[in-house]
């Protein structure tokens, strides 16, 4: 993170991930697309907390609230039959979930370090409990989504299109975040991360600047919510339970913190194990203890790789200068 | 000389402790103001509420004339109240240029320029050059500034410092831990700063705040009992007596 400018190495591979993203389908049968379609969207929902914990420091525990909002936005705010149109049920349900963030966040920043981290899992648990034991949203039950919303030629009921409408959101929210990281305002909020203390003396007002990013945080969360539910077209309480927002916080620190790529690699490392683990194929009944397995590999992992996936190159290239050292030591 | 910041009756109590007790002081463009006295004298905290990281129990800060008491930090930042820090608190990952450039970028924040690349304001590349130069620090501009020696880091501090342009300087121990080279260096910057500052210096270095200072304040307890020029603060029997045990302050 200490390169303001991103090295070329890093814009290709980022480019080759998303050209690989693109030509998935025409290899893969519909499970595998199925499985993709599902992993960007929790990638889009990693990108979302990445801007809070890896850019700003700030580490959330309620993500899935928003990633909720988003989620039960797409039924509840949509026609009760007929499909909705998706050029103002989308916006409406990113605006929902930035709203709620706008008001976690102004009440949640007033606190620092764990204190925050509980305060957001408050909330969090206080939207969950709204859902699960209200018949708002169909209680512990959930809601089916009647018809998948469209506009004109988008029909988010064909996989192969719904895949193609996540892989342009993740490339977009992806360049957008790149560029804001760029920018004056991700610059202040990397200082925010590294002493905000001295960004106040500096002359930064902290507190908006880390209430936009939570915002804006929660609205891309919001947007992954959204997708997830028109690709599922069921929603429940368990979109809003803190085991996601402690998934997705694994995810961002599984791939690396302080990088974008780490959210997407996070996200396809941390739902392949799933799948892995969860794979009777492979573990035959001990299959449905897949949690042990993925728990185990990722201590390991976060033991093993204190720099996260990403930082895998440079970690073996410290331990090749490290041994030749020796070896020119020893000679 | 136009007095550009100005304490009166500041106290600060932590429960049954004052830390700072009716302490009024009066900072001059073109002067080195110092305040010394003994650790636990109150001496940082007064800085603390100056700078506005916290506010005083009672008594008042103006800052060019304009009461400031209520400001919070980054207001009194950007109107030109600018600070160092006794332990270093630069941002240690980043590259010196960075640390200037972010400090610069306090002035012309635009935030909402969401998808414009930082490096391309002008203005605080610029300002980061030149305050990177000011501090004799332009050769390492590329290095992370953890990497730095301490006494470069301290310069790094002013350099951040002055990067906001500001028309005081709180300066708390800047030559803090600095081997004697460092501490000619950094009081000859400081020299060159006076001109254009008003400077508050709080530093336990006697030879170097003897040498700089146009003024001293001599706290203890966290109560003012001398402010004069450095020829009579060094003759005060008062301040021999409360400060230095009758060592003679400052002597050669």
């Amino acid at each position: 993170m200490s390169a303001v400018q991103p090295s070329l190495g890093r814009v290709v591979f980022v480019a080759a991930c998303f050209a690989a993203l693109a030509l998935w389908p025409f290899v893969s049968g519909s499970f595998g697309v199925d499985l993709v379609t599902k992993i960007m969207i929790y990638a889009l929902f990693a990108l979302s907390l990445e801007l809070l914990v890896g850019s700003t420091g700030l580490v959330c525990f309620g993500q899935a609230d928003f990633f909720g909002i988003g989620a039960y936005g797409a039924l509840l705010l949509g026609p009760s039959t007929g499909p909705a149109n998706l050029l103002w049920l989308l916006p409406a349900c990113i605006l929902a979930a930035a709203a709620y963030a706008l008001v976690v966040g102004a009440l949640s920043l007033r606190t620092k370090g764990v204190y925050f981290i509980m305060v957001t899992l408050a909330f969090a648990q206080m939207a969950y409990y709204v859902v699960h034991d209200t018949p708002l949203g169909g209680g512990t039950d959930g809601i089916y989504l009647s018809a998948k919303p469209g506009l004109g030629a988008i029909d988010l009921n064909q996989p192969l299109q719904l895949y193609f409408f996540i892989w342009f959101w993740l490339l977009a929210v992806f360049g957008a975040l790149a560029l804001l990281l760029r920018s004056r305002f991700g610059r202040a909020l990397a200082g925010i991360r590294v002493n905000e203390q001295r960004m106040r003396a500096t002359g930064f007002s902290t507190y908006p600047y880390k209430l936009a990013a939570f915002t804006v945080s929660g609205g891309i969360a919001g947007l992954a919510g959204f997708l997830f539910a028109v690709k599922d077209g069921f929603v429940n309480p368990e979109l809003m339970s803190w085991h996601l927002s402690g998934a997705v916080l694994i995810m961002i620190i599984l791939g690396g913190l302080g990088h974008l790529r780490g959210a997407l690699i996070g996200a396809f490392a941390f739902a392949l194990l799933q799948e892995f683990f969860k794979s009777e194929a492979v573990f035959g009944s001990f299959a449905k203890h897949w949690s042990l397995g993925l728990g185990i590999t990722i201590i390991l992992s976060v033991a093993l790789l204190p720099r996260g996936l990403v930082g895998v190159p440079g970690q073996w290239r410290d331990r090749l200068v490290g041994r030749r050292k020796t070896a020119e030591e020893a000679a | 000389m136009s007095v550009l910041l100005r304490g009166t009756g500041i106290t600060r109590r932590w429960g049954g402790l004052v830390a700072v007790d009716r302490v009024s002081i009066d900072l001059t463009r073109g002067a080195v103001h110092a305040v010394i006295g003994t650790n636990g004298a109150g001496k940082s905290t007064l800085i603390n509420i100056l700078s506005g990281e916290i506010p005083p129990s009672a008594g008042s800060v103006e800052l060019l004339g304009q009461d400031i008491t209520r400001w919070t930090q980054p207001r009194r930042a950007r109107a030109g109240l600018g600070r160092s820090y006794q332990r270093n608190t630069i941002y240690a990952t980043f590259t010196v240029f960075e640390n200037c450039r972010l400090a610069a970028q306090a002035s012309t924040q635009k935030p909402w320029h969401w998808w414009q690349d930082a490096q391309a304001c002008e203005a605080s590349t610029g300002m980061a050059q030149q305050v990177a130069s000011k501090a004799g620090l332009s050769d390492l501009l590329d290095r992370p500034a953890g990497l730095l020696s301490h006494g470069q880091k301290r310069q790094l501090e002013i350099a951040m410092c002055l990067a906001t342009s500001p028309q005081v300087l709180l300066l708390d121990e800047p030559l803090a831990g600095m081997g004697a080279e460092e501490t000619d260096r950094m009081l000859a910057l400081l020299s060159d700063l006076r001109a254009g500052h008003a400077i508050l210096l709080v530093e336990h270095d006697m030879d170097a705040v003897f040498r700089i200072a146009d003024r001293i304040t001599v706290m203890v307890n966290g109560a003012v009992i001398a402010s004069d020029t450095p020829d009579a603060v060094r003759a005060s029997p008062e301040v021999q007596a409360a400060y230095l045990g009758g060592t003679e302050l400052g002597g050669h």
